[in-house]
C-alpha cells in the first residue's frame, strides 16, 4: 500500500518494493521479514535451498497471497512463469497465451509473441500434444504478451532437461534484451544465477541473508575466471563444499 | 548442479511419437457379434419348436412383428412419448437441482458445511425403496414417476459436480489469477471446463438411473407409458408385448447412452490430445 519511492537513483521509481514481508505456516515462520527493491530492467536472481521460502516469497510479490503481512508494491504490471507450465489443458496453444487478455489486436500479439518463443506453428496444438520444453515456452509467451514490467519467474526451467534448460537460459537473455522487462528468478541453479541476473540474492532463515551484483557483462560464459570465482562463493554461502 | 544428463531428446522429437492403432482389428470385431447372433439364434429356433411355450417366451420374430404393428397403429408411440416426458421432465428437475447444489457445494465452504452432510445421509438412502412415502407425500398420480426419476437423477449429477469442482488443480486457478482473470471468468475458463468431464460421468448415470427409476415408477398406477404396456399386457397374458416393453427400455438405455457418448467427444476433443490430428 505504502509505495516507497526512496531509493531511486536516477529518480526512476523501481518496478517493485518489498518491505517487511512475513508469512508463516501455523507456528512455522517460513518468511521472517524480506525486504526487495527491483529496479527497472534489472534481472534479480533469488536463491535458496529447498523449503527455505522462496517460492512463498513469489506468491507473495504475485499477490497471490492475502495472509501474508508487510508490504509489496508492483508499480506496473508483473507476469508469471511457474515451475510447471500451469496451461489450461483444454485451452489450444492460443487460447492459452490470450487467457484474460485485453486491448487492440490480441490475435496479433499472440502470434507474434508464439513467433518470439519459437512455437508459431504450434498455435494450434493442445497443450498435451507438447513437449514439456514446448509448454513452458507457451507459459512464457503467455507472460511476454501481457508487455509486464516485471517478470515472476519461479524456477521457471527446473523441470527441463539439461538440454532444453540451456537453450531456455539463452531465449531467456535475448527477450530480456529487446523488451528490457525486470525480472525476479527464483532458482536453486546457481550457474543459471549467474548467467542471467544482475544481482543475486540468498534466501536463508526467512531473511535476505547476502546480496551480490553480478558483474559479468552480458555476454557471460561458465568458462570465464570470474565466474567460476562467483560460483565458488556462492556455493559456498550454500553450504556446498566445492572442493 | 552438473549439465552432463545429455540422455533427454530434444525437445521437437516428443510431437513425433508414433500414434499406436487403437482400433480393434476387424476379425476381432466380427468374433464379438457371433455369440449374439447364436443365442438369438437358438431362442428363435427353441420357440419356432416349440421347446419354449409361447406365453413364457415368445420368439423374437414375433416381438418385432408385434413390435411393428403397435407402431403402425400408434400405440407405442404414445406410449414411449409420455416415457420420455416423464424421464425428460425428472432429468431436468433432479438434474438441474444437483447441479445447483452440487456447484454451491463444491465451490463454497459454507455451501459445503451446509448442503454436503445432509446429501451424504440421504444418499444412503436406496431411493427406489421410497415408493411407499412418496406415494404418501404425492399420490400415485403423474408426479410419483417424475419424482422417482428426480431423485434418481439427482445423486449421480450431485456427486459428479461436486468432485469435478473439488478435483480441479488449485494451481490453474492460480495462473488464471496472474493472468487478471476475476472471479466470474475463473469460473468461465477453468472451473466449468475442468469439472466438465466429471459432469459427463454424472449425466451417463443419472440417465441410467433415470431409466429405472421409470421402469419402477410406470408399474405404480400408470395410465400410459411403456411400463403400463407392459403391466397390462400381462393381465392380458401378452408375452410378446411384455418382452417388447423391456426391448425398447433397453434401446432407450442404449441410445441415450450413444448420444451422451457423442456429445462428450465434441466437447472434450482436448482429453484425446495425443490421438487428435
Ligand atoms: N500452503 C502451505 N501450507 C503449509 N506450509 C507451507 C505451505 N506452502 C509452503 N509451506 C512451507 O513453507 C516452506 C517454504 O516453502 P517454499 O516457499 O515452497 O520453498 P522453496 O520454494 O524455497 O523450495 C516449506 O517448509 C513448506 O513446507
Ligand atoms: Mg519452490
Amino acid at each position: 500500500m505504502a509505495s516507497r519511492t526512496a531509493g531511486d537513483l536516477n529518480g526512476a521509481e523501481p518496478v517493485l518494493t518489498a518491505h517487511a514481508v512475513r508469512r508463516a505456516f501455523g507456528p512455522t515462520v517460513v518468511l521472517a521479514g524480506v525486504d526487495l527493491t527491483i529496479a527497472r530492467g534489472e534481472v534479480v536472481a533469488l536463491l535458496g535451498g529447498s523449503g527455505s521460502g522462496k517460492s512463498t516469497l513469489l506468491r507473495i510479490l504475485a499477490g497471490l497471497d492475502g495472509e501474508a503481512g508487510g508490504t509489496s508494491v508492483v508499480h506496473g504490471t508483473a507476469a508469471v512463469v511457474f515451475q510447471e507450465h500451469r496451461l489450461l489443458p483444454w485451452k489450444r496453444v492460443t487460447e492459452n497465451v490470450g487467457l484474460g487478455l485485453s486491448g487492440a489486436d490480441g490475435p496479433g500479439r499472440i502470434r507474434r509473441a508464439l513467433a518470439e518463443v519459437g512455437l508459431a506453428e504450434r498455435d494450434r496444438a493442445w497443450p498435451a500434444e507438447l513437449s514439456g520444453g514446448q509448454a513452458q515456452r507457451v507459459a512464457v509467451a503467455r507472460a511476454l504478451v501481457r508487455e509486464p514490467d516485471l517478470l515472476l519467474l519461479d524456477e521457471p526451467f527446473g523441470a527441463l532437461d539439461a538440454l532444453t534448460r540451456l537453450r531456455m537460459q539463452i531465449l531467456l537473455r535475448r527477450l530480456r534484451a529487446e523488451h528490457g522487462f525486470a525480472a525476479l528468478l527464483v532458482t536453486h541453479d546457481v550457474e543459471e544465477a549467474l548467467l542471467l541476473a544482475d544481482r543475486i540474492l540468498l534466501l536463508d532463515e526467512g531473511r535476505i541473508a547476502a546480496e551480490m551484483p553480478v558483474d559479468l557483462g552480458p555476454t557471460r560464459t561458465p568458462d570465464d575466471r570470474a565466474f567460476g570465482a562467483l560460483r565458488r562463493h556462492l556455493l559456498d554461502r550454500l553450504g556446498v563444499p566445492t572442493t | 548442479m552438473s549439465r552432463t544428463s545429455l540422455v533427454e531428446a530434444p525437445d521437437e522429437v516428443a510431437a513425433a511419437v508414433p500414434v499406436v492403432p487403437r482400433r480393434q482389428r476387424p476379425a476381432r470385431r466380427w468374433r464379438r457379434v457371433v455369440s449374439p447372433v447364436v443365442l438369438v439364434l437358438g431362442w428363435e429356433l427353441a420357440a419356432r419348436t416349440g421347446l419354449l411355450a409361447a406365453e413364457k417366451l415368445p420368439a423374437p420374430s414375433d416381438v418385432l412383428a408385434t413390435g411393428w404393428r403397435l407402431s403402425r397403429d400408434g400405440t407405442l408411440g404414445i406410449h414411449l412419448l409420455d416415457s420420455l416426458t416423464r424421464a425428460g421432465a425428472g432429468l431436468l428437475i433432479g438434474g438441474l437441482l444437483a447441479l445447483a447444489l452440487g456447484t454451491v457445494a463444491g465451490l463454497l465452504r459454507l455451501g459445503d458445511d451446509l448442503v454436503d452432510p445432509p446429501v451424504q445421509m440421504a444418499r444412503m438412502l436406496p431411493h427406489l425403496g421410497l415408493v411407499p412415502l412418496l406415494i404418501i407425500w404425492v399420490g400415485i398420480g403423474e408426479s410419483l414417476k417424475i419424482s422417482l426419476v428426480a431423485l434418481g437423477a439427482f445423486f449421480p449429477i450431485y456427486f459428479n459436480t461436486y468432485a469435478g469442482i473439488r478435483d480441479i488443480d488449485e494451481r490453474l486457478v492460480e495462473a488464471a489469477r496472474t493472468c487478471g482473470l476475476g472471479q466470474a471468468a475463473r469460473l468461465r475458463h477453468v472451473v466449468l471446463p475442468g469439472a466438465l468431464p466429471s459432469l459427463f460421468l454424472g449425466l451417463r448415470l443419472a440417465i441410467g438411473a433415470a431409466w429405472l427409476s421409470l421402469v419402477v415408477g410406470e408399474q405404480v398406477n400408470a395410465q400410459t407409458g411403456i411400463g403400463f404396456l407392459m403391466m397390462e399386457a400381462r393381465e392380458f397374458s401378452q408375452t410378446d408385448v411384455v418382452v417388447l416393453g423391456l426391448l425398447v427400455y433397453a434401446l432407450l438405455g442404449l441410445i441415450s447412452d450413444l448420444a451422451l457418448r457423442v456429445l462428450e467427444r465434441r466437447m472434450l476433443t482436448w482429453r484425446r490430445g495425443l490421438r487428435a490430428t
